[in-house]
């Protein structure tokens, strides 16, 4: 199936750094964190007070209240973030393509707005009952399943749950639904609403989170931040979206997924590098070829330095001739969301010649000693890239990516 | 201040871990005893909720040793 070539032709982004695709890559290339005081009635009770959440979210202009009254939080974002990669790519769903389209979405806990209502209801209010519609918002295929209605997409549609590797996962099974001839076309991506009492404190209880803002990096770096929001893309069929003329913006040419097998929560390097090896083979890149890595680059002590172990090991002599940047530093850790934010940003990064900066930045870690692109973007033409993702649980996945140049 | 911190310690780890009672020392490396990073995690919030004090993140990974838990929870006690 080598000649199913599959390109990325649309992006959607509803984030902390940017409304949409363009506001989003702006907000990158400018160094801007979205890193802030979090809107919640609960702030005061929680730990850690920084996170990049969306503030004053309104979908009412693009999703009618009929629908909305079916959908959490996570599923809105998600539709929003949809409806904007379509229409970039100028792509539509009827008879002749909807079965041959799909759409697959990362979250790591769907609708957990929803879900606390019904806790409150229950246990706060000692109500007997909650609302009738708690179900369908809950559950975490709800973005999917919504997409799939508000678009007429009638082809492989569901979720993937794989804690913060979700939407590098969903990407990758929507590349290889299109290159094993399964689809042609496919939406896909992520989303992920964290910011609820009982989810911050349960991110709390763990103690990852940074009480100040993330710093990948960095030797005093002091943890996560979390995020919110969805990306989406639009894939396609390279011959189809060539045949209508579609504006092509990058390919996505390999996949790679492995288990640690190893920790519920600390990350194993063996794990990481046979994902990227695995990555590249699919693509049948060599390592020499990589200009870029966005990488996972949570900003904890731990992920860093393993992340940058690995990448030496993959890359040998190379990784000194690369960059490597976390783009967390910026649009925050938005856990099944996060890795669409960097899939765009890496087709972004290849297709403007420019490299994502890691953000905050302040003091070189000898564990880290690779370019980091510390708190500026850079202009660097690059052909090939990968973005990784590492999730609790030891799943790991990584695409690989490839400038397009026609 | 010390030993009421060791106590509880012991009583943690024998009573959620499992630990036999005997084995728990105060120079006994959380290795030593079985715990990894979670546990450790764990213990040091049981702590904080026994003793009302806050350990901040950044100090967790430092806290590798019964010693080092004892030392850095009467500390917070102050």
């Amino acid at each position: 199936m080598q000649n199913r070539r599959v390109v990325v032709t649309g992006t959607g982004i509803v984030s902390a750094i940017g409304m949409n695709s363009s506001d989003f890559w702006n907000s990158i290339i400018e160094c801007r964190p979205g890193i802030g005081p979090y809107d919640s009635a609960f702030a005061d009770q929680i730990r850690f007070k920084n996170g990049a959440d969306i503030k004053n979210f309104d979908a009412s202009d693009i999703i009618s209240k009929d629908d909305r009254d079916l959908m959490d939080r996570f599923t809105q974002l998600a539709v929003v973030a949809a409806k904007e990669a379509v229409a970039q790519a100028g792509i539509s769903f009827n008879d002749d393509n909807a079965y041959q389209t799909a759409m697959v979405c990362g979250t790591s806990i769907g609708g957990v707005h929803a879900q606390e209502q019904t806790y409150f209801d229950l246990y706060r209010e000692n109500k007997t009952r909650v609302h009738p519609l708690s179900i369908p918002k809950t559950m975490p295929n709800g973005a999917a399943s919504n997409i799939s209605m508000q678009m007429g997409i009638k082809g492989p549609v569901y979720a993937i749950s794989t804690a913060c590797a979700s939407s590098n996962h969903a990407i990758g099974n929507a590349f290889w639904l299109i290159r094993n001839g399964v689809c042609n076309q496919a939406i896909c991506g992520g989303s992920e609403t964290p910011f609820t009492y009982t989810f911050l404190k349960a991110w709390e209880a763990i103690r990852v989170v940074a009480p100040d803002t993330c710093r990948p990096f960095s030797k005093n770096r002091q943890g996560m931040i979390l995020g919110e929001g969805s990306g989406m893309l639009v894939l396609e069929l390279l011959d189809a979206a060539k045949k209508r003329g579609a504006n092509i913006l990058g390919e996505i040419v390999g996949f790679g997924m492995t288990s640690d097998a190893s920790h519920i929560t600390k990350p194993d390097q063996k794990g990481a590098e046979q994902a990227m090896m695995t990555a590249l083979r699919d693509g049948s890149i060599n390592t020499s070829q990589i200009g870029y890595i966005n990488a996972h680059g949570t900003g904890t002590l731990v992920n860093d330095t393993m992340e940058v172990a690995a990448v030496k090991n993959v890359f040998g002599d190379h990784a000194q001739d690369l960059s490597i940047s976390s783009t967390k530093s910026l649009h925050g850790h938005a856990l099944g969301a996060t890795s669409s934010f960097e899939a765009i940003a890496t087709i972004m990064a290849l297709k403007n010649g420019i490299l994502p900066p890691t953000a905050n930045f302040q003091e070189r870690d000898e564990t880290c000693d690779i370019d980091i692109v510390p708190n500026a973007s850079k202009e660097k033409n690059i052909q090939y890239a990968i973005s990784n993702a590492f999730a609790f649980g030891g799943l790991n996945a990584v695409l690989a990516f490839k400038k397009w140049e026609g | 201040m010390d030993d009421k911190v060791f106590k509880k310690i012991t009583e943690l780890l024998v009573n959620k871990k499992g630990i036999n009672k005997e084995l728990i020392q105060i120079d006994s490396s959380f290795d030593d005893l079985g715990l990894d990073s979670l546990d450790s995690i764990e213990l040091i919030a049981d702590l904080e909720d026994e003793f009302n004090v806050n350990i901040p993140n950044t100090e967790l990974q430092g806290i590798k040793t019964i010693r080092q838990a004892v030392d850095r929870l009467s500390k917070a006690m102050q």
